[in-house]
């Protein structure tokens, strides 16, 4: 590779690093705004206008609060657990596709980190990694509610991946690719996947909500019976890191989402607003750059969804969760890829 | 530049997999157990297997290992008193033994093993490839794969059974 091409991929990877910070921080401040205006309050309007300095003085003041480390905990683990939980919480973002193609002087420029023909199964593994973090910090804290909280957290992961992985299976089927850019590109304009796998996509929204841990699958931390679960023993910025990155994960999520379903940078009209501009350079721009603004209103949307959902509905009790991933939720997507597979099988038999 | 990553790669998965061994505590050994599984995918990659890399990392890392992490906290073996297993000099004289023979077996399998090269022009470096994987498993190697995913649910309707609450049985 290219030394320019080497310092535009390192660039490129710092600004989706930075954005997704500042997305996982500004979703605090929207979450509780969110939350005032479901529950008829004000939200926190103190700290600067609108109180849009929110988070950057709940991040000072996390910062500098007494770093403590309970006595039997197991130190090590206890400082890796919340360093776990970022590092993957950061990763998946790799492989999304934010944007299709820019031409800055003669070079054609991706806006995606990495391609790898395996996207989706990168996600995938990302996804199935994130529940490490949990798993160490509960079980490093030396606290029976921690470990019940890291337990469930485990079991809970575990269960929602298949079903997960089988309405990922439907999607693969109709696209036959893994790469996250080529799905991308056959969602042109208004051919979304969405309206092809209506089911699945529930399906795959559900999974998201248990796998980032948020209600009414957020079990593991439920603060009612396991008093915060497996960050009851954490304080200051270790526990910062944690709701930290699940912010950072619900951003992750929204991006897949968007990029599987509802058709990543692509928006209606698109080839119109292409063939209104004579300049072929400045038109693939113009529509790439508005692609990568449609992109983040889809995945605002979904954040917006994630916390809509947190405050309107309840908690389920634990069996409900499980009764709801493997009798439901696996037999379900099952049956998604039967009527997948079916449905390919008709159109070529039709044409 | 892949020769240096290689051997870097190399030196931490063998440090990995004597801490497995070594750890006292067996959270610890789980856990380089893991990172032994991530430097095995990094030399996946570099031999250009994604396909491989990843499913490794999904399957093992990814689902296997969080059991074994579960059913290891839930014992709980680091916490209780006998955390150190005592053994006694029979089993350790027994381990010796059988660990030299093991090493023995080894090193006269690999002394007259010579290195294989390949063949620069028809070599395929696609091979590792998922469309290329999918496109022999599905050819050359069909019967195999489908008797393969009969065992695997053999295996699930297994658990299954085994899982079932017998009759009378109390609820925990």
């Amino acid at each position: 590779m290219e030394s320019v091409d080497l310092l535009y991929k390192a660039i490129y990877i710092l600004v989706i690093f930075g954005i997704t910070l500042l997305i996982a921080t500004y979703s605090t401040y929207f979450e509780r705004k969110i939350a005032a205006f479901i529950q008829d309050r004000v939200g926190p309007n103190r700290a600067g206008p609108f109180g849009l300095l929110q988070p950057l003085a709940d991040a000072g003041k996390l910062f500098f609060k007494e770093d403590f480390i309970p006595a039997r905990a197991n130190k090590a683990l206890f400082i890796l657990g919340p360093g776990v939980a970022m590092l993957v919480a950061t990763m998946s973002s790799a492989v999304i596709p934010y944007g299709d193609m820019l031409i800055v002087g003669g070079r054609e420029v991706y806006l995606q980190a990495i391609e790898v023909n395996i996207g989706v199964l990168y996600i995938f593994g990302v996804v199935s990694l994130g529940v490490y973090g949990l798993m160490i910090g509960g079980w490093a804290s030396n606290n029976k509610f921690s470990l019940l909280g890291a337990i469930r957290a485990a079991s809970q992961n575990i269960s929602y991946e298949l079903a997960m992985g089988l309405s990922l299976i439907a999607v693969l089927m109709m696209t036959g690719s893994l790469s996250l850019r080529v799905i991308a590109e056959q969602q042109a304009g208004f051919n979304w996947n969405i309206w092809y796998q209506p089911l699945g996509f529930i399906i795959f929204l559900v999974c998201a909500f248990a796998e980032t841990n948020r209600t009414p699958f957020d079990l593991p931390e439920s603060e009612a019976e396991l008093i915060g679960g497996y960050h009851t023993e954490y304080g200051s910025m270790k526990l910062g890191m944690y709701l930290f990155a699940e912010y950072i994960n619900i951003f992750v999520a929204s991006s897949v989402m968007a990029t599987l379903y509802f058709g990543a940078y692509n928006f209606p009209f698109m080839e119109n607003l292409r063939e209104a501009i004579s300049d072929p350079v400045l038109a693939n721009n113009v529509v790439t750059l508005v692609g990568v603004g449609v992109m983040f209103v889809k995945i605002f949307l979904f954040i917006f969804f994630f916390m809509w959902v947190r405050w309107t509905l309840p908690r389920f009790r634990y069996d409900q969760l499980m009764k709801l991933g493997w009798k439901i939720l696996i037999p379900l997507a099952i049956l998604n890829i039967i009527l997948t597979a079916g449905g390919i099988l008709l159109k070529d038999y039709l044409i | 530049m892949t020769e240096s990553l290689f051997y870097f790669l190399a030196s931490l998965t063998l440090l990995c997999a004597l801490m497995v061994v070594i750890s006292k505590n067996p959270v610890h050994s789980v856990l380089f157990l893991i990172i032994t599984f991530f430097t095995i995918s990094g030399h996946y990659v570099l031999l250009n297997a994604q396909f491989l890399a990843v499913v490794n990392i999904i399957v093992y890392a990814g689902a296997i290992m969080v059991l074994f992490l579960f059913v290891i906290m839930f014992l709980n073996m680091s916490k209780t008193g006998d955390s150190r297993m005592k053994t006694s000099t029979i089993s350790k004289f027994a381990g010796a033994i059988a660990g030299g023979l093991l090493f023995i077996v080894l090193i006269s399998a690999l002394k007259d093993a010579s290195v294989v090269g390949y063949n620069p022009e028809t070599y395929n470096s696609q091979v590792g490839m998922v469309e290329t994987l999918g496109q022999v498993l599905f050819t050359d190697y069909l019967l195999p794969f489908e008797l393969a995913s009969v065992l695997f649910l053999v295996a699930m309707v297994g658990a299954v059974m085994l899982g079932k609450k017998e009759e009378g049985e109390s609820h925990f």
